[in-house]
């Protein structure tokens, strides 16, 4: 077996360089963002979440969508470690994380994580919201090792 | 239940091109590369093109990533007469083995006579496939997975064989052992792209690309095309080589798989998994059949980690027990003996997408009929039935088993 890589800090994709567009589905998501607030998509009837937002749920067929308010903290359920920067190619080091949201079952988010080394991430590791001013205004939930 | 078109209908004709490294195709267009293809395998079956009136697509009739078949172009550029079946699955690589399960579908309901199943792969240079993902603003599905980073295939496998190693303590001394394994038998394929022998030394030393994967875990990235004849069982009785049955074929899969690493939102065990469990029941249910009465098993190797992952699927080996399966050798071929070694079913006897070629998995098709048939460079003694298998990808996946006739 080969030795563990040091990798240094994992660092968060600049913001300016990522593009995101949105749906009527998928707006709410993006518009709590913007008031750096976590939520996800909740089914109206049945309580279900599911990501990324959509027109059904899934469980009951039900259009109904919440929007609730979520403690902002996550779980680490996978990740890979990652060296080039992918607008450019240029070396550096970011994380990124598959988490479990916090508040809201089955649901998951795909991120970057900050405020440890590369090599620290774990899975199970608990991270909190740390917002990232993206392109044309929106904001992007990263994460911060808690 | 056997399934009612159990043995009713066969691969009768393979035929490639050169596989070219990433590239140096050029200037060759992709419409000559499945021109030859298709007319090679017109050859083998002992059939002119002009019996040709069908295609059964996959990858949704996608040539490469980027390009895209046309049936109607196809047929005046080769001169087929007319059609009566064109058909694709959707999604990608997945479909590959799932494409001969359509062909099947339009012989047994007398659309077409011949139904030719093919892929053809250029990337120039503005086109790499690798970074395809990532190239553009994402659509508001994949807004929620490219901002991550997560731009390329490998990045994404990376996530799921992370989570493998987690729950199952697999090690990447298992994805290494994959590599050296099927890069074994490509030292006498003069069309392999990777023929020299891998060392564990050689594999360790190989830049880490995506963490826990390094660049020898990621497939090659080849030129060129393959084609397939699927006809009947009494016309393929009349074709030049002996039939390779196709015993039992599924596609399809379940919602905790579906968009799978497009999305990341699988539960476990579907997570760490390869997405094969769903087609995987159905041929064995299909045909009575299970791993261990396969001969040889031709597995989509896009990366390393998805051939242990779809040995657990399909039941070589129970679920997370890959690593031990893989590291105990079961995955080698024994020249010697035609067999496989400490007790396992050789696997990708081709070399596969990591060391071959790879032209989104139309390789192991004609590694599986080759084997049936008899004819195969490094043939399994006796060999009865082939499994081949499309790639963990978003749905539909799907998987073939074809019997010597
Ligand atoms: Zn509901």
């Amino acid at each position: 077996m080969a030795e563990p890589i040091k990798y240094g800090p994992a660092r968060v994709l600049p913001g300016e360089q990522i593009p995101i567009t949105t749906n009527p589905d998928t707006e709410p998501f993006w518009q709590a963002a913007k008031e750096h607030r976590l939520t996800a998509c909740q089914c109206g009837n049945c309580g279900h979440f599911r990501m990324p937002p959509s027109p059904y749920c899934p469980e009951c067929s039900s259009r109904e969508k919440k929007w609730p308010t979520l403690p902002g903290t996550a779980t680490v359920f996978s990740f890979a470690i990652c060296n080039k920067n992918p607008a450019n190619g240029e070396d550096y080091i970011y994380v990124p994380i598959v988490v479990d949201i916090d508040g809201a079952p089955g649901a998951r988010l795909n991120a970057n994580v900050t405020g440890c080394n590369a090599e620290e991430v774990h899975i199970g590791m608990k991270v909190t919201v740390e917002w990232t001013p993206i392109r044309d205004g929106w904001v992007l939930p990263n994460f911060r090792k808690v | 239940m056997a399934w009612a078109n159990q043995d009713k209908t066969a691969i009768v004709g393979i035929g490639s091109t050169d596989y070219y490294v990433r590239g140096k195709s050029w200037p060759r267009t992709i419409n000559d590369m499945a021109g030859e293809a298709i007319m090679n395998a017109c050859a083998d079956a002992g059939i002119s093109i002009k019996d040709i009136d069908g295609i059964a697509y996959y990858s949704t009739a996608g040539a490469g990533y980027l390009d895209k078949f046309d049936t109607a172009s196809l047929m005046e550029t080769l001169g087929m007469p007319h059609i009566s079946f064109s058909a694709t699955l959707t999604s990608g690589g997945g479909g590959c083995p799932g494409a001969i399960g359509l062909a099947t579908a339009g012989l047994m309901n007398e659309d077409a006579k011949y139904i030719v199943t093919l892929m053809a792969l250029q990337q120039l240079p503005q086109h790499r496939l690798g970074v395809v993902f990532g190239a553009h603003a994402p659509s508001p599905e994949s807004s929620f997975l490219q901002p991550s980073g997560l731009v390329g295939p490998g990045h994404l496998m990376s996530v799921l064989a992370r989570r493998h190693m987690h729950l199952y303590g697999t090690t990447q001394d298992a994805f290494g052992e994959v590599v050296m394994a099927t890069r074994a038998n490509t030292h006498n394929r003069p069309k392999a792209v990777r023929k020299n022998p891998l060392t564990k030394e050689e594999y360790d030393a190989s830049v880490m690309l995506a963490d826990p994967l390094r660049r020898l875990d990621f497939c090659l990235e080849t030129d060129g095309a393959v084609a397939v004849i699927t006809t009947t069982m009494d016309r393929a009785k009349d074709c030049r080589h002996k039939p390779a049955v196709v015993h039992a074929c599924a596609h399809g899969g379940q919602r905790e798989w579906g968009r799978a690493f497009a999305w990341m939102g699988m539960p476990d065990p579907y997570f760490a998994s390869s997405g094969h469990k769903f087609t995987a029941d159905r041929i064995w249910n299909q045909s009575g059949l299970a791993a261990k009465d396969m001969d040889v098993a031709l597995l989509y190797d896009h990366f390393s980690p998805m051939v242990l992952m779809q040995l657990e699927d399909y039941g070589f080996c129970a679920k997370g027990e890959g690593n031990d399966y893989v590291l105990s050798g079961k995955l080698r071929y024994d020249p010697a003996t035609g067999k496989g070694t400490n007790g396992g079913i050789p696997v990708n006897t081709h070399g596969g997408n990591l060391n071959e070629a790879y032209i989104i998995g139309m390789t192991h098709i004609v590694e599986g009929v080759e084997q049936v048939r008899g004819t195969a460079i490094n043939q399994v003694k006796d060999a009865e039935f082939a499994l081949v298998s499309g790639g963990p990808a978003s749905l539909p996946v799907s998987s073939l088993v074809l019997r010597s006739a």
